[in-house]
C-alpha cells in the first residue's frame, strides 16, 4: 500500500489524498481546494461519485487523508474517520434522497436535531426562502416535481451550515434556466462547492477551478475554462463549429 | 362456548404480541445493521421455532423453566412455584415459539427501505436510534402491523408449545386450541365445531387484514389499463 504525504497549505478549503481499489478498479487521488466553486469533471465511470462518498465519509478507502480547513477528517494510518454527520459537509446526489414520510419543511429541518427548536424553524423558513419554496413546504416529496425536490435536496443539505457542499450531478433533470437559478443561489451561500459533472455545459462556468478526472486519476488542475478548453474544443468540432484552437492545429500541421 | 378460554388466549396473544414487538424491533435493527459474524447464527436462532416441533421447544422450556436450571430455580425460589405451568410460563413460551413471525416481517421492511435515504439520515448527522426512530419505523410502518397481526394469530393458534409449558388449567393456561382438544376428547363436537370457527374467523379476519393493508400490486394499475 503506498504511503501517501499530504501536502498541507493553510489557504485550502479541502485537502484530501486518497487511494481506494475495488473490483480492479482504482481511484488514486490527491488535490486541494482553494476556489470557493471547483468542478470536478470527467467521464462516467472516472470514479467522480467514488470520490465524492468517500470524501462524505460514505466509503471507507484503502489509505488516505482527508482535512477540511483545519479539521481532520480521515487519516487511515491513524485509525481517525469521521463519521459523515460530524463532517460538516452537505452532500446532494443525482437523484434526491428525501425522506417521503416528512414535508418538505420536516425534510430541511431533519439535519437540525441538535439546533435549539426555535433556531431549527427559522432557519428552515431561511432555507425556504432562500430556494423561493416557500409554498411547498408542507408538501411531501411524492407531490413535489424532480426540479422541486431537488431545490427541497439543496435545503436540506445547507441548512445545518456545513463548510463545504458535495453535488453529485444534481441538476441532470433541471432546464437550462432552472439550473443557473440553482447554481446562482449556491453561489450566493458563499459555502464552498465541489461541483460533479460530465456535461461540458455545466462545467464551463466563469469564476471557478476544474479538476479533471480521468480513470480514476486527476490529470489536469487549474482554472474551469483553460482546464476544459480542449474538451470544448472538441465538442465544438463534433458540433462542426470551428474554433480558433482548431484553426491554429490546423494551420500549423496542414 | 369457553369463554374462560377465550379471554387467556386473547389476553396471551396480546401480551406475547407486545413484548415480540418490543423484542423484535432492535433485533430485526441489529440484523440488518451489523457486520458482526454472529449475525447468521442470531438469524438461524430467531428463525429455528418455525422448522422445530413445537413438542420439543415446549420440552426444553419446561425443562430450563424447571427446578433442574438455575433459572428455574431461581425464579422458584423468587416466586415461590415454578414458572411452568403458569400464564407467565405460557407468555415466555409463546414469545420465543412466535419469534419468527415478528424478526421476519421486521427485517424484510427494514432491508426494504432506501440504501439512499439510510446514507442521507446518516450524512444529516442522524445515530442509530434517531435512524431506527425517525427513518426505519415509519416507512416500514406496514411490516411493523404484519408482524404484530402474525405474531397475534399464531400466538391464538398454537397447541404443542402450550400444551407441554402450561398444560390445560382452566383460566390460566388452557386456550382455545386446548379447549378444542378437550371438546374433542369429551365427543363435543358441536362445541368444537363452535370453538374452531372463532379460532377460523379470528385467522380469516388476519389475513384478509393483511393483504388489504399491503395495498395493490404494482402491476394492478398497468393491468388495469387494459381493460
Amino acid at each position: 500500500m503506498p504511503k501517501l504525504e499530504l501536502r498541507m497549505s493553510e489557504a485550502a478549503i479541502l485537502e484530501a489524498s486518497v487511494v481506494y481499489r475495488r473490483d480492479g478498479f482504482v481511484l488514486e487521488a490527491e488535490f486541494s481546494l482553494h476556489a470557493p466553486w471547483t468542478v470536478l469533471f470527467g467521464a462516467s465511470g472516472a470514479g467522480k461519485t467514488t470520490l465524492l462518498r468517500i470524501l462524505a465519509g460514505l466509503m471507507q478507502p484503502a489509505n488516505g487523508t482527508v482535512r477540511l480547513g483545519s479539521r481532520l477528517l480521515l487519516e487511515t494510518n491513524q485509525g481517525v474517520a469521521v463519521a459523515p454527520g460530524q463532517r460538516r459537509i452537505g452532500f446532494v446526489m443525482q437523484q434526491a434522497a428525501l425522506f417521503p414520510h416528512l414535508t418538505a419543511r420536516e425534510n430541511i429541518a431533519f439535519g437540525l436535531h441538535r439546533w435549539a427548536r426555535y433556531e431549527r424553524g427559522s432557519r428552515a423558513e431561511e432555507m425556504l426562502r432562500l430556494f423561493e419554496i416557500e409554498r411547498l413546504a408542507e408538501r411531501r416529496p411524492r407531490q413535489l416535481s424532480g426540479g422541486e425536490r431537488q431545490r427541497v435536496a439543496l435545503a436540506q443539505a445547507l441548512a445545518p451550515k456545513p463548510q463545504l457542499m458535495l453535488l453529485d450531478e444534481p441538476f441532470n433533470a433541471l432546464d437550462v434556466a432552472n439550473r443557473a437559478a440553482m447554481i446562482g443561489k449556491l453561489r450566493e451561500t458563499g459555502v464552498p462547492v465541489l461541483y460533479v459533472s460530465h456535461d461540458l455545459g455545466d462545467a464551463w462556468q466563469v469564476n471557478a477551478d476544474a479538476m479533471l478526472l480521468e480513470d480514476g486519476r486527476i490529470t489536469a488542475r487549474g482554472e474551469a475554462q483553460s482546464i476544459l478548453a480542449k474538451q470544448r474544443e472538441q465538442v465544438l468540432r463534433q458540433l462542426g463549429i470551428p474554433t480558433q484552437a482548431a484553426d491554429r492545429l490546423r494551420s500549423t500541421h496542414p | 362456548m369457553d369463554l374462560q378460554a377465550l379471554s387467556v388466549t386473547l389476553r396471551l396473544a396480546a401480551i406475547t404480541t407486545a413484548i415480540l414487538l418490543v423484542v423484535g424491533i432492535p433485533l430485526a435493527f441489529w440484523i440488518v445493521s451489523t457486520r458482526s459474524r454472529l449475525r447468521a447464527v442470531i438469524e438461524a436462532v430467531t428463525t429455528l421455532p418455525i422448522l422445530l416441533p413445537p413438542t420439543v421447544l415446549g420440552f426444553y422450556l419446561l425443562v430450563l423453566l424447571g427446578a433442574r436450571t438455575a433459572v428455574g430455580r431461581v425464579w422458584i425460589h423468587l416466586t415461590g412455584h415454578p414458572l411452568a405451568f403458569t400464564f407467565a410460563g405460557l407468555v415466555i413460551g409463546s414469545a420465543i415459539y412466535s419469534l419468527p413471525f415478528a424478526v421476519q416481517p421486521l427485517v424484510a421492511g427494514f432491508s426494504a427501505v432506501d440504501v439512499s435515504l439510510i446514507e442521507q439520515a446518516r450524512l444529516l448527522g442522524a445515530g442509530r436510534w434517531r435512524l431506527l426512530r425517525s427513518v426505519l419505523l415509519p416507512l416500514s410502518a406496514r411490516s411493523i402491523g404484519a408482524a404484530a397481526l402474525l405474531c397475534f394469530t399464531h400466538t391464538v393458534g398454537e397447541f404443542g408449545v402450550v400444551l407441554m409449558v402450561g398444560g390445560d388449567i382452566p383460566g390460566a393456561t388452557r386456550t382455545l386450541s386446548i379447549a378444542i382438544y378437550d371438546q374433542v376428547q369429551d365427543f363435543a363436537y358441536g362445541a368444537a365445531n363452535r370453538t374452531a370457527l372463532v379460532l377460523v374467523g379470528i385467522a380469516v379476519t388476519s389475513l384478509i387484514l393483511l393483504y388489504a393493508w399491503r395495498g395493490a400490486y404494482p402491476h394492478a394499475k398497468a393491468g388495469a389499463s387494459h381493460e
